[in-house]
């Protein structure tokens, strides 16, 4: 990680969130700063219920700040109008944690893609143009538009739903990428297909990815920075070798005894969470 | 669209329902245009007429006759009606020639009377003193055997447009005439209330006027309850404190108390039945609004409702798009149930006697309402002025309920197979 020419993108200071009042308080976020650079893949590794979510959804201006400064591209974040938010949007996306409640149940996959292109001004473009984008998008990430057009979300997998998801990302090419535990819900053959998508995408546009994870293993292989969250708090940062090769919280060399092989890449699958909702796809990435 | 169709008739219990439904539907829609008229107009000046086919006595032609009807040995009694006082003299004056015993023959026997006449006349034994005797015994004896072909009656009905009286069936004396035939018959299957009003015509008209009451309270009541369980839900803060301290409040109070005090409150002449349907919904749209504020709060913070933000959609196109489908079934269970539950409610206004005030119009309510006044017809026996009304209650309320069961997966494509 060089220090040269490093523009700041994204930080914050003294973020805080406060749910309920009274004896029902939780601090799911406490006093959190950060500073995210352009183009970092950066993680956030945390136990279940240690606040990444809420993270997230702050970072995107989905749930208001308790307390403390959010700053976007060196300036204080002013999402107070529709306007402005639309605008911040256009710059920052996300991955949601369970495909399967992402989707508009009643929408058809082609007004998912649809609302993209409009986002990005596409709306006046001719028909052919548009199906041609979506048709891109989709066999970027594996997926036949022409299988998938005049179909419900639902009637995907769960892989296929997180696919569609980054084929929105590929459409949208925001600055920022969160991805909130994309391929915690999905089997571990989607999963590596999934993490090698987004690398690709990655690639591709330069984005900044902030990927939330509870898999330390999987931080490591694919970071530069990594933040640890305890219970709405980072107890440590740096960049990926520093953190995981040299810990110094104690929270830190818990998660870490808890990985079996750091070095293999694709085999941190310490919280299989396989889908019983439907039989595990075959495998069917690049 | 017709696989949707397809989709909305496979589950029975919603087919079973919208049939019943239907049919209550249909018959408030057709019936009128056979029976066109004041459903109210009293027909009978008899309070409680039973069921059955009815011919008026007051607008036929006095003949001057009565018809016993059910007669027993109708024929001989036709036949005695026949034999004119001086026949039967002539008759006892031949047979008295004859030299039977003048006590052996009662003239008003007319059986024994036309047997001995039988038994005895003999054209060829001319007693008579005079031709002109001879011949009048010949014409009786003509005359009683012509007593046993049965005349042709004619049916006439009048044409008040050609002022003449039209022939609408030939029947013989003895036959039986068609009710159909005959002017100026009315069929009652309900027989009539306690005003003289034909039953069914005005139980039709009611069930219009109580799916109408149920329908415009229906519709009040959802939106009201749509509206601010969608504003409570979504904005939340404030507009949910101000809107659930009303929802609250309204709650704390039963719907139906507060039913009774407005309609007390509002002039009887000025509730009719738009009035007291309007009443019913704006007491009715509490638990709209707590469950669909309830259904909305869980779901704006649902995934695709953020998806949904992130795509840059506006406020009222997330809250019609990605919010209002997703209640959508249960708002149009809760629209059906408060369309029952309205019929119902006027039922019972219309029993406390705070019902629609109207006499040009009758409502469920009100037909029940009237067949326990004065003249009560349980007490009477009067089993049609009440159980009909009841059973088509009973009818309308079971079938909105069975298709609200139906409804589920029409809304949910998931539930779709
Ligand atoms: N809307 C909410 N209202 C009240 N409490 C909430 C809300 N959302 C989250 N919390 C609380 O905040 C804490 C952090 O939740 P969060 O969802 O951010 O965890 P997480 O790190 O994403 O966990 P996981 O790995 O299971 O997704 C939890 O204790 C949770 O109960
Ligand atoms: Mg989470």
């Amino acid at each position: 990680m060089s220090s040269e020419k490093r523009e700041l993108c994204l930080s914050g200071s003294g973020v805080t969130k406060v749910f309920g009042f009274g004896d029902k308080k939780t601090v799911a976020v406490d006093h959190v700063d950060f500073d995210f650079y352009t183009g970092e893949l950066i993680s956030i590794v945390g136990e279940s219920g240690s606040g990444k979510t809420t993270l997230v959804k702050m970072l995107l201006g989905l749930t208001g700040v308790t307390e403390g400064d959010i700053s976007f591209m060196g300036q204080k974040r002013d999402i107070r109008t529709h306007r402005k938010k639309k605008e911040y949007w256009k710059g920052i996306q996300a991955i949601f944690q369970d495909p399967f409640s992402s989707f508009n149940i009643f929408h058809k996959i082609d007004s998912v893609l649809l609302d993209c292109i409009n986002m990005r001004g596409g709306r006046r473009l001719p028909k052919e143009t548009k199906i041609e984008m979506m048709t891109e998008a989709c066999s970027f990430v594996n997926l036949k538009f022409e299988e998938l057009t005049n179909k419900y979300p639902f009637e995907l997998s769960g892989g296929q739903m997180q696919r569609l998801m980054i084929a929105r990302i590929f459409l949208l090419k925001p600055k920022i990428l969160l991805a909130d535990e994309p391929t915690s819900m999905i089997d571990a053959c989607s999963r590596a297909t999934i993490l090698d998508m987004l690398m690709d995408l990655r690639r591709e546009t330069g984005m900044m990815i902030i990927f939330i994870t509870h898999d330390i293993g999987l931080a490591y292989y694919v970071s530069d920075s990594v933040y640890i969250m305890e219970r709405g708090r980072f107890v440590e940062y740096g960049s990926a070798d520093e953190v995981i090769l040299n810990p110094k919280a104690e929270y830190t060399k818990r998660l870490l005894t808890d990985v079996p092989k750091i070095h293999d890449p694709w085999e941190f699958s310490r919280n299989k969470r396989y889908d019983f909702r439907k039989p595990p796809e075959a495998a069917d990435g690049k | 669209m017709k696989n949707t169709l397809r989709q909305v008739f496979r589950p029975g219990k919603f087919l079973a329902g919208f049939i019943i439904f239907a049919f209550i539907l249909l018959l408030t829609v057709l019936y009128p245009l056979f029976n066109p008229g004041d459903p109210l107009a009293m027909i009978g000046l008899n309070n409680f007429t039973k069921p059955g086919t009815y011919v008026s006595v007051y607008d036929s032609l006095n003949v001057n006759r009565t018809f016993v009807f059910k007669l027993p040995d109708a024929a001989e009694k036709r036949i005695g009606s026949k034999l004119f006082p001086e026949d039967r003299e002539t008759i006892k004056d031949y047979l008295t020639r004859l030299g039977l015993p003048e006590d052996s023959i009662d003239i008003d026997d007319t059986h024994d009377l036309m047997a001995l006449w039988w038994n005895n006349y003999d054209p060829a034994n001319q007693i008579g003193k005079t031709i002109a005797e001879r011949r009048a015994y010949t014409a009786l004896d003509n005359k009683l055997a012509g007593i046993f072909v049965s005349e042709d009656l004619e049916v006439l009905q009048y044409d008040p447009g050609t002022d003449e009286y039209v022939r609408k069936k030939m029947v013989t004396e003895n036959d039986y005439v068609n009710v159909g035939d005959v002017a100026n018959t009315i069929w009652l299957p309900l027989g009539t209330d306690n005003f003289g009003a034909d039953m069914l015509k005005k139980l039709v008209s009611a069930i219009g006027t109580s799916l109408l009451i149920g329908l415009i309270a229906g519709v009040v009541a959802t939106m009201i309850g749509l509206l601010l369980g969608l504003l409570a839900g979504y904005l939340g803060g404030i507009a949910d404190d101000v809107i659930m301290f009303f929802t609250n409040l309204f709650t704390v109070i039963p719907g139906f108390i507060l039913l009774i005090l407005i309609s007390y409150s509002i002039d009887q002449s000025r509730r009719g039945a738009t009035t007291v349907a309007i009443v019913i919904g704006l007491t009715s749209w509490v638990w709209t609004t707590r469950s669909v504020r309830a259904q909305v709060i869980s779901l704006r913070n649902r995934d695709h409702v953020n998806l949904s933000k992130l795509s840059g959609h506006s406020l009222p196109r997330i809250v019609v798009g990605d919010i209002l489908p997703y209640i959508a079934s249960y708002v149009v269970m809760a629209f059906i149930l408060q369309i029952s539950s309205a019929i119902l409610a006027e039922a019972g206004l219309s029993m406390l006697g705070l019902g629609p005030k109207t006499t040009d119009t009758a409502t469920l309510g009100l037909v029940m309402e009237w067949s326990i006044m004065k003249s009560a017809a349980h007490i009477s026996g009067a089993w049609w002025a009440y159980y009909p009304v009841i059973i088509v209650i009973a009818l309308i309320s079971f079938s909105l309920n069975l298709m609200n069961t139906g409804l589920d997966q029409i809304f949910n494509p998931q539930l779709r197979d």
